[in-house]
């Protein structure tokens, strides 16, 4: 089978240990977590860091929490974690729907919440669910700790804010009443990447929409976000009509690329299709009809 | 660098490289091979390990990312009385053809009895959807893990033995 | 249908726990990967980048400076002891490790040997390739474009083609189809795909420097067949080469021919003077093995305004990438795929197939496929359900309509095969009832009433297995006769050893059943020997579902040639005539004076005593057999397939999957239940996920278990499974074999159900969600090029 390159192993004790160690082995070092998605691609020497730096054993990284009207999710939280979680999955269903499809449930044993973030993968799902969230990241390094709004925090394909000493530590998510949320994807068979997937989070008053967000993965979404449809919905009575005419937003600004999950145009017609589908899901939710 | 790891009870310590990965540590290390490897980027699920109780990817794990830490092979699923519940079961209903697959799914299997004794066969399918087997449709495995799971609660035990 | 082993073990045929699960559950069985020889390297291949270039020039300077390295062998060493290229089962060659060109991406370029596995990886990052791109050739339909470019200038040749090949009668099927009053026709492809088993492919050689005999414990299917083509590419004497095949997790087909990185590890053992393990990793695997279908098929039936179907006529085009390598009985080009006239009674059928080169892996005949039986049954399945959508019949009612009747057996074929056996309609009326077929219809309605997409599919097959009669069919010159050999030791205990290679299939349990079952002793008392051919007698293999039709046959034989020499012991032992003497399961008994007898054990004890035997008469209960089946056996069945279809999306949920399979006599049916739901899962991937596309620059696309998918547990239903039951009425035990059957018949009934569902006339495989939307819209995609 195949096998990695050689490289050298540090094991972080800390979260500043770990920003320490990225310090003193530079750019060619990655920091380990899940290694659910970086040793498939050493082992195809796709990826050939001089150092990997393992963050496993941080604790503190792990946890999920309520504080301050905000979920707070460790970047370390395992898939599965977040999956089980009562706290997440009782104010955001759509963690529950979008980790029921995450890769398969023994990866999910391994994989992580930030590691899946940072691998800034364009079909990732997590990026969309926390775009619909409007979740923020925290990133520790060496001058301390910055936030960053998710939906600035991918800058391209398999690219983030993070910088070359610095760790995401922790993703948070306000919390407001009234809300439901949903996540729908698409896939060619249990465990792959998405054909397409949509999120939707949805607060109501009444029947209007109080406030919308929405996330888009695998179709070429700028920042796997949906602000003109969320534009559209904002205000707008919580009709089908208008969850179609968002969906049909979103399809038309986003740029999916052919691939052998399926064409263009495919593609397209999901942007639309999973997002209405979401919107009305989140809505239901949010109007108690469903769980 | 030197690694500690308990495997199926006993502690082994060895000195790897970084890169070896945990398949290889039990395979060419320690000589357990009833750990199999089928794919290079952790889809197929034949190399599947407990690692701290939860089934794994032991050709997506370093060896020394388990420093420290207890993996439980197939080798260790069979105690002084026989075998497991599962382990029989998988014969009793044909769970397995060539037993490529066989180690992986029974390991899955026991760790989700000793979560959920009694899973419905959906669950089942979902446990060990991240697994492929080419020769049984599948349909035997979920038969064998209801079989195992009716077999404990006609024992009036608990399917599984590892409580936490 | 509920499939569990007997309490207790049946003196013979029955559902009985398998014998080889004991080592699996305890990860004690023994696979290629496990064995670890005094003093073995290791070694990786470095393969092509490219589908089509020219090597310019190899340097392996610094790969041979590494540390841990002990040889790199290139296709110039390999020239230089004139096994760059081998032959393969297709009467072509193929290159063991490229010189001139590399002609497909994953072609074998070097071969380093080392230390350890991780070194032989890193070295290969080592060796510096030049190459020179060249064109590629990867839409079939265009490899013989008179501007194609010419893969094979090393035979010398001016185009792509390989050949012309053609089965029935033409003119008259041409006649028929002009006076037939309703015609459909159809373009099918069915694509490359991968049989993909679990275990990849490996070999471990060693040569003894002293002794001059070679051993290879290898992944094949054909061990005998593999030593033979060792000492022929080779030139190494037949009886210094011993091929052992160990514990096998999956063939399907992947594991027959003779991979270029196995002679290699022959090379890597002789130069170094040790042990040379190479395994294949999984993209080596997808990339390089042997390749299954990939046929381009232009099919047209015909049939009178009544439905009465009367004659079949199709065109292929067979891609068969850049080596012709298939693996099948050498004068049948195309296999067996002249069964397509499948189970209906047609009055003229004929085909024409052409075969071509383009820059994609060699190979052809694999993954459970009775040799191009699965394209036959896709085709004429295919075929029967446009039909009837064109003309607004039930497609289980036409093909009720014009099966062939049980009266009619032996059946000649239009293309000239004569099945043996078998109940057609009432097959097919328990599939039916099975399901509630009528209901299902009626529910159909209903939810289309609703904007619903449900869909029902219904196949029918009719497999040809067993290869084969001798004076039909060989392969590289090698006749399709299987060997058994018997030996029941003093006290009774029994040992058989076979030519045939289980991969799963469990023979150990099945084959010690059926000597079980002739001498009427315990399967537990008769150990089944494989594998080794040192310890093994010559035959062909297990591939083509052939184990049960032709190793069971000789099994069977062998089995009775002890029982009559047992029967003249037991004369000498009772001092009565052998023909007084009447076989009660398990023993002799003294006609008219039952409780005069001798049991198989007291009998085997007297055969090595000593008691004096008849003049003539050897002693000792040992026999050896050679069968030479007399024909194939036909084993068929009906299935059906019921799915939905997410409108919005194009997602298909296989809801259920009703199987009534007859392959004759069942010997362990809880073994053969298992492997119709092995092959119904195939279908389910087959039918909606696996394919092997490439770009237009020929790069493979599904070249890991991220791009090629194969089904989980969570795509396949709960199979539902029913049974006729045909004896064939020249196999010794009436059975007819199983092992490829699901899988030759289950993709049409997903497919058809699929395209009923969407009311589209035919959409090519796989349905994945993209072509089933794509499909509603009119535009299905080709599935064998990449997405665009």
């Amino acid at each position: 089978m195949q096998v990695p390159a050689q490289f050298e192993y540090e094991r972080a004790t800390s979260v500043a240990h770990a920003v320490a160690l990225l310090q003193r082995y530079g750019p060619e070092s990655r920091l380990l977590a899940g290694g659910h998605s970086l040793i498939p691609m050493m082992k195809l020497r796709l990826a050939n860091p001089e150092t990997l730096i393992d963050i496993n054993g941080l604790d503190e990284l792990r946890t999920i929490s309520l504080e301050g009207g905000e979920l707070r999710l460790g970047a370390l939280v395992r898939h599965a974690e977040l999956m089980a979680s009562a706290v997440a999955g009782e104010h955001f269903p759509m963690f529950r729907d979008a980790e029921r499809v995450i890769a398969d449930p023994v990866v999910r044993n391994r994989g992580t919440v930030g590691g899946s973030l940072c691998q800034a993968d364009p079909n990732e799902d997590l990026s969309a669910v926390f775009t619909a969230l409007r979740a923020v990241a925290v990133i520790e390094g060496v001058d301390g700790r910055r936030t960053v709004p998710v939906r600035e925090f991918h800058v391209g394909p398999y690219q983030t804010v993070v910088g070359d000493t610095e760790i995401l530590v922790e993703i948070r998510v306000s919390v407001r009443p009234g809300g439901g949320s949903a996540y729908t994807k698409v896939e060619r068979r249990a465990g792959d990447w998405a054909v397409a997937a949509a999120g939707a989070a949805l607060w109501l008053e009444g029947e209007r929409v109080a406030d919308v967000g929405l996330g888009l993965t695998a179709v070429g979404a700028d920042h796997f976000g949906a602000p003109q449809a969320e534009e559209f919905l904002r205000g707008a009575p919580a009709t089908e009509e208008n969850f179609a005419e968002a969906g049909r937003i979103a399809a038309e600004h986003c740029r999916p690329v052919a691939d052998q999950r399926g064409p263009e145009d495919y593609k397209r017609h999901l942007a639309g299709e999973l997002t209405a589908r979401s919107l009305r899901r989140a809505a239901a939710r949010a109007r108690g009809r469903e769980a | 660098m030197q690694i500690t790891v308990t495997v199926n009870g006993v502690e082994y310590t060895r000195d790897v490289e970084p890169r070896l990965l945990l398949v290889h540590f039990l395979r060419d290390e320690l000589g357990l091979t009833g750990t199999h490897w089928g794919c290079d980027t952790s889809n197929c699920g034949v190399c599947v390990v407990l690692l701290d109780g939860l089934p794994a990817k032991s050709c997506t794990v370093l060896a020394v990312m388990a420093d420290g830490h207890e993996v439980r092979t197939v080798e260790g699923l069979a105690g002084a009385d026989g075998l497991d519940p599962v382990q029989q079961a998988f014969s009793d209903m044909h769970g397995l053809q060539c037993g490529f697959c066989t180690p992986g799914m029974l390991l899955t299997s026991r760790a989700l009895l000793d979560r959920n004794p009694d899973p419905s066969p959906a669950e089942i399918r979902e446990a060990i959807s991240g697994q492929v087997c080419r020769c049984t449709g599948y349909e035997n495995i979920v038969r064998a893990v209801r079989a195992a799971a009716d077999r404990a609660a006609e024992a009036g035990t608990a399917a599984g033995t590892v409580t936490s | 249908m509920t499939t569990h082993a007997a309490a207790s073990t049946p003196l013979g045929f029955g559902s009985m726990r398998r014998k080889e699960d004991a080592r699996f559950l305890r990860g004690a069985g023994r696979y290629l990967d496990d064995i670890v020889l005094p003093g073995m390297l290791h070694a990786a291949i470095l393969r092509s980048p490219y589908a089509h270039a020219r090597i310019v020039s190899v340097d392996t300077s610094a790969a041979e400076a590494h540390p841990k390295v002990e040889a790199v062998i290139t296709g110039e060493t390999l020239a230089g002891l004139g096994l760059a290229w081998m032959p393969t089962l297709s009467h072509d060659v193929q290159a063991v490790l490229a010189t001139d060109k590399v002609r497909f991406q994953g072609q074998e370029v070097a071969f380093v040997v080392a230390e350890d596995r991780y070194a032989a990886r890193d070295a290969l990052g080592l060796i510096e390739v030049e190459y020179e791109p060249l064109p590629a050739v990867v839409d079939a339909t265009h490899a013989l474009d008179p501007d194609a470019p010419v893969i094979r200038d090393d035979l010398h040749r001016t185009d792509n083609h390989i050949f012309d090949w053609e089965a029935g009668d033409a003119a008259a099927t041409d006649e028929v189809f002009s006076r037939a009053d309703v015609v459909a026709e159809c373009d099918l492809l069915y694509p490359r795909s991968h049989p993909a088993p679990m275990e990849t492919c490996g070999s471990i050689a060693s040569m003894d420097p002293v002794s001059g005999k070679l051993t290879v414990h290898t992944t094949t299917q054909a061990p005998h067949a593999h030593r033979t083509v060792y000492a022929l590419v080779a030139g190494i004497p037949e009886h210094k080469i011993q091929v052992i095949a160990p514990d096998i997790g999956g063939g399907f087909g992947n594991k027959v021919g003779i991979y270029p990185g196995y002679v290699c590890a022959v090379v890597g053992s002789i130069v170094t003077g040790r042990p040379v393990k190479w395994v294949e990793d999984r993209s080596e695997n997808l990339m390089s093995t042997s390749f299954a279908r990939d046929y381009h098929m232009h099919g047209e039936i015909a049939a009178t305004k009544d439905g009465t179907l009367l004659g079949v006529r199709v065109k292929v085009l067979a891609d068969h990438g850049a080596f012709n390598g298939t693996a099948q009985p050498s004068k049948l080009p195309a296999g067996l795929f002249h069964v397509f006239s499948g189970s209906y009674d047609l009055r003229a059928a004929h085909c024409s197939v052409t075969g071509v080169y383009t820059n994609k892996c060699p190979g052809g005949v694999a993954y459970a496929c009775s040799f191009r039986i699965t394209e036959a049954v896709y085709l004429i399945e295919r075929l029967v359900d446009v039909l009837a959508r064109d003309q607004g019949w039930d497609p289980a009612e036409l093909r009720m309509k014009n099966l062939i009747r049980p009266e009619q057996f032996p059946y000649r074929t239009a293309l000239g095969w004569e099945y043996d056996s078998g109940n057609y309609p009432k097959t097919l009326r328990t599939a039916l009832d099975l399901a509630g077929y009528a209901e299902l219809r009626r529910e159909q309605a209903e939810k289309r009433a609703r904007g619903e997409l449900m869909g029902i599919g219904v196949s029918f097959f009719t497999e040809a297995v067993g290869a084969g009669p001798r004076k039909h069919m060989d392969i590289l010159g090698l006749g399709m006769a299987d060997g058994a050999e018997l030996r029941v030791h003093p006290t009774g205990k029994a040992v058989l050893r076979l030519s045939c290679m289980t991969q799963g299939q469990g023979h150990q349990t099945t084959f010690a059943q059926i000597v079980a079952e002739e001498l009427g002793i315990s399967p537990d008392d008769v150990e089944v020997v494989q594998g080794d051919t040192d310890q093994t007698p010559f035959g062909l293999g297990t591939y083509g579902s052939r184990s049960t039709p032709v190793s069971g046959a000789a099994t069977a034989l062998v089995a009775r040639k002890v029982r009559e020499r047992a029967r003249i012991v037991a004369s000498a032992m009772l001092e009565v005539a052998p023909s007084d003497l009447e076989f009660v399961k398990g023993r002799f008994e003294v006609r008219g004076d039952p409780a005069a007898s001798a049991s198989m054990a007291e009998i085997a004890m007297a055969a090595h005593s000593a008691l004096e035997l008849p003049e003539g008469v050897e002693g000792h209960l040992d026999a050896t057999c050679v069968y030479n089946p007399p024909n194939l056996t036909y084993p068929c069945g009906a299935y059906v397939c019921v799915v939905d279809v997410d409108p919005g999306t194009g997602q298909v949920t296989v809801r259920r999957f009703v199987a009534v399979d007859d392959c004759g006599v069942r010997i362990n049916p809880m073994v053969v239940e298992g492997q119709i739901h092995g092959g119904l899962a195939d279908g389910i991937g087959m039918a909606l996920m696996e394919a092997l596309a490439f770009d237009p620059d020929g790069n493979h696309l599904g070249a890991s278990f991220m791009d090629y998918l194969l089904p989980t547990a969570l795509e396949c239903p709960s199979w539902e499974l029913g049974e006729t039951v045909t004896p064939s009425p020249h196999h010794p035990i009436g059975a007819k074999g199983v092992g490829e059957s699901a899988t030759v018949g289950s993709p049409p009934a997903v497919v058809n159900a699929v395209l009923d569902a969407i009311g589209v006339r035919h959409a090519d495989m796989p349905l994945t969600p993209a072509q089933v939307w794509r499909a509603m819209q009119g535009r299905p995609l080709r599935t064998d090029l990449s997405v665009t």
